[in-house]
């Protein structure tokens, strides 16, 4: 392939019917020769696009050129100096509204597939093992262990502070590891991104929940410096309508944290649970929706439907795995909106009833506001329902911590620097912005480690 | 790595009693409040009660009773293991303040839940009244412990091998009916016992709070599957409770929720028992 032709590589798959078989990866990277050849297509900007939409600052004609030239160790060099969680963006970043929607390729063709790119030199870590470092600098405490958090210790650890994060869960990678399921990102490559940053020197502990094993104010009696928060937007939202506790009813979170941390899909080998419905219906249409319909596809669901109250354009999902669901059988049942959900005499959800919309004037997001179209209700068979309408930052810390200000909607309050309204405490990622992605959790953990170390360095 | 168990005591046929090392939530537990533990790997997030706690050594206890697979995991460890993952402490605490007269009660494993309640209580200067209900006389937890901290105890089994024949309600339904003076009720117990306790003081307009103990999963307020409507509006018992003001809980709502997965928990018990008898 030459410089700036506009045939793009496309990352090989498993084809749909053998994926819905088990939680093996979907998507499955490309071959050195693909990956070489979608290399030398990119131009090699002077004042590159593409970089200007990556939150992490990422060299990305720097590390593709080093592809190009086969030095596949030296572009995840390249890489890492900026993002600790490379293998992790290249398969979960929604990159067509980050670095490849600005690649200049773009504009009269296919830009380059930065993603799959940074997936592929992910798999070429640095042949000498990090020496474990003695990190001296002043303590540094992080809560949360998602892609905020990890950021944010990554880098403060190469800058030389004794960073400790604290973890709710029993293991750490928030969402990476509750949230998204193995098909999409293998969790033994979040823990690889995981070890990699405590061989930075950074020590993780888990089963502290910030608030109540221990409060902020304590954790400054503790000796810490400054302490950031990366405590996601773990808080489910609720339809608000009636029969939402019946049996079968599941918040998306929890059914996905069920089948991905507890791994219930190898229930009962693995002790906890999970309902498996032969007819599921899922409520939302981004990327939690499209989750929960693979997964239930996956425990044996005859039919998954995905009922979405705006139409397809507006689908907050990544756009490649609106596709894959599509391929793996899931249906669309668009402009509708449940109405309420309807048992059978044991208290366990039996129908649910929905109603038509359709798309009025854009709201404040942009996007056009649904209404109802009344007298449209009609009812649908389902053993199984799920809620994936978003989900709200976690009250749990702001409520235990007095001076801690937040906006009316829950999200944590921050200053340009990511500095909140306490002193020396830092805040980004979903916690901040609402359920939002990745990238945006990781650029936000930069800054904000970015802050801490000026805050520290001048005294 | 994990929590270890540092003693352990078979309190009756099924109810076990263990002490284990945990400095920073025995430092932070406060009455009311309850831990999630995974014993293993393979293990579920099951929510356990602080039943006491020792700063000094930094400890804290736990009385549980074998429901399922995983208690019954759990009551297979022995002092010197380790349980993998303990979380807490969890929950808002009790909301412990002088208000005169308290009954606190306790039904079946419950009864070993009460205790710090009733020592708080008592520090706070109220006068405790305990009532404390279960199946048979081997089933009476911490009989003597709560004996010495309430300024009265009174019993009740199912069988009348010990106290009064009958049920907690009944010795409540006579204090009541007594004109014994009750400004508040405490219950920690089965479903159906903190909701007949419910019932009663309902009647008689005297508030009541219970400990309810839901299916739980993070309990750190993230998956909702411990949600609950209370007075009309949906609580999560592990961060909101897990005490509520029982005259507003809807208990039917509970014990639909706590039956979701009665026949899992039936192939998880005989996969279990199948593993053992292979080791066997
Ligand atoms: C199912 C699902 C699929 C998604 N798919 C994508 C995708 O494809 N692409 C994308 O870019 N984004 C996706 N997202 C969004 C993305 O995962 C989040 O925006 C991102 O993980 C936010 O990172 P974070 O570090 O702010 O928080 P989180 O990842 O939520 O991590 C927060 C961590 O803090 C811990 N914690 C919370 N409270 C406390 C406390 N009090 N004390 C200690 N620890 C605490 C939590 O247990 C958790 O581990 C998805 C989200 C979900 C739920
Ligand atoms: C805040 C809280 C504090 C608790 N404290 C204690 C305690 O101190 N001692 C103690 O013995 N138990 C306590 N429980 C109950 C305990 O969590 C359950 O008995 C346990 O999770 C059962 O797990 P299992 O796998 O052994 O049984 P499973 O197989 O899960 O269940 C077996 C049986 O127990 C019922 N059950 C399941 N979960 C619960 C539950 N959460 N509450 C009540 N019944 C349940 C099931 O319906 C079933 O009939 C508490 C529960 C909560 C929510
Ligand atoms: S991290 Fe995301 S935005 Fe940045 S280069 Fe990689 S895929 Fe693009
Ligand atoms: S904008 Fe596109 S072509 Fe230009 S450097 Fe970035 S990836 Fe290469
Ligand atoms: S147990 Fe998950 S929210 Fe309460």
């Amino acid at each position: 392939m030459q410089p700036g032709q506009n045939k793009r590589v496309k990352m090989p798959e498993r084809p749909a019917q053998e994926r819905i078989k088990d939680f093996n990866e979907v998507a499955l990277g490309l071959s050195e020769k693909d990956a070489i050849s979608e290399a030398k297509r990119c131009i090699q900007c002077k004042n590159p696009k593409c970089v200007s939409n990556c939150p992490v600052e990422i060299n990305i004609p720097a590390f593709i050129k080093l592809i190009a030239e086969s030095d596949f160790k030296g572009a995840n060099k390249k890489i890492r100096g900026k993002n600790s969680l490379p293998a992790v963006c290249g398969r979960v970043c929604p990159q067509e509204d980050q670095c490849e929607k600005t690649c200049i390729l773009g504009i009269k063709g296919e830009p380059i597939a930065i993603g799959s790119l940074e997936r592929f030199a992910a798999e070429y870590p640095p042949s000498e093992t990090p020496v474990p470092i003695k990190l001296v600098g002043p303590k540094v405490a992080i809560i949360g262990s998602g892609p905020a958090g990890l950021t944010c210790a990554g880098d403060l650890a190469l800058k030389g502070y004794q960073v400790k994060i604290f973890e709710s869960l029993h293991t750490a990678g928030g969402v990476l590891k509750y949230g998204i399921p193995e098909f999409r990102l293998p969790k033994s490559i979040v823990d690889n991104e995981i070890e990699y940053v405590k061989s930075l020197g950074v020590e993780l502990i888990t089963d502290f929940l910030a608030g109540k094993t221990a409060t902020i104010e304590e954790l400054f009696k503790e000796n810490f410096k400054a302490i950031f928060i990366g405590a996601g937007a773990g808080l489910p939202n609720s339809l608000g309508i009636p029969g939402e506790n019946f049996q079968g009813v599941y918040s998306a979170n929890e059914f996905l944290f069920r089948v991905n941390m507890m791994k219930a899909y190898k229930f009962p080998e693995y002790l906890t649970p999970v309902i498996t419905g032969k007819k599921v219906v899922v409520f939302g249409a981004g990327n939690v929706a499209m989750d929960s319909a693979r997964c239930a596809l996956r425990l044996g669901a005859d039919k998954v439907i995905i009922a979405y109250r705006r139409s397809r354009k507006e689908m907050p999902a990544r756009a490649e795995e609106i596709i894959r669901a599509e391929e793996e059988g899931v249906e669309f049942l668009l402009l509708t909106a449940p109405v309420e959900i309807i048992p059978d005499d044991a208290g366990r959800v039996k129908q649910v009833e929905l109603l038509k919309m359709e798309l009025g004037e854009p709201d404040s997001s942009g996007r056009r506001r649904p209404k109802a179209l009344p007298g449209s209700e009609f009812k649908l068979d389902c053993d199984l329902a799920i809620c994936a309408i978003g989900n709200s930052p976690n009250p749990l810390i702001p409520k235990s911590t007095a001076d801690l200000k937040i906006e009316k909607w829950g999200g944590v309050i921050v200053a340009d620097n990511k500095e909140t309204s306490i002193k020396g405490v830092f805040a980004g990622g979903d916690i901040v912005r609402g359920a939002a992605t990745v990238i945006s959790a990781m650029g936000d953990g930069k800054i904000a480690a970015r802050s801490i170390d000026e805050m520290l360095s001048k005294k | 790595m994990g929590f270890k168990i540092l003693r352990k005591e078979q309190l009756a046929s099924n109810i076990h009693f263990i002490e284990v090392d945990a400095p920073r939530i025995a430092k932070a537990a406060k009455p009311g409040q309850f831990v999630v533990l995974r014993i293993n790997e393979n293990g579920e997030r099951i929510p356990l009660t602080i039943a006491d706690k020792n700063i000094k050594n930094g400890t804290i206890e736990i009385i549980f009773q074998e429901a399922g697979a995983s208690t019954t995991i759990l009551s297979k460890l022995k002092a010197g293991d380790s349980i993998l993952n303990i979380l807490g402490p969890l929950g808002e605490p009790s909301h412990i303040e002088n208000i005169g007269s308290v009954v606190v009660i306790g039904g079946g494993v419950g009864i070993a839940e009460i205790f710090p309640a009733i020592k708080e209580y008592k520090a706070k200067g109220n006068k405790v009244t305990a009532i404390i209900g279960a199946r048979n006389k081997q089933l009476l937890l911490t009989e003597e412990k709560i004996k010495n901290m309430a300024d009265e105890l009174l019993i009740a089994t199912d069988d009348g091998s010990y106290g009064r024949k009958g049920f907690v309600t009944d010795i409540l339904k006579e204090m009541i009916e007594d004109k014994k003076e009750i400004n508040l009720v405490y219950a920690v117990g089965p479903v159906p016992m903190m909701e007949a306790v419910s019932n009663v003081t309902k009647a008689a307009k005297i508030k009541t709070m219970v400990s309810l103990n839901t299916l739980m999963l993070d309990a750190t307020g993230m998956c909702g599957v411990c949600r609950i409507t209370v007075g009309g509006q949906i609580k999560f018992a592990c961060v909101d409770g897990p005490e509520f003001d029982a005259h507003l809980v809807d208990f039917k709502e509970l014990k639909t929720r706590l039956s979701t997965y009665r026949d899992k928990e039936k192939e998880a018990i005989d996969h279990i028992c199948s593993l053992d008898k292979i080791k066997e």
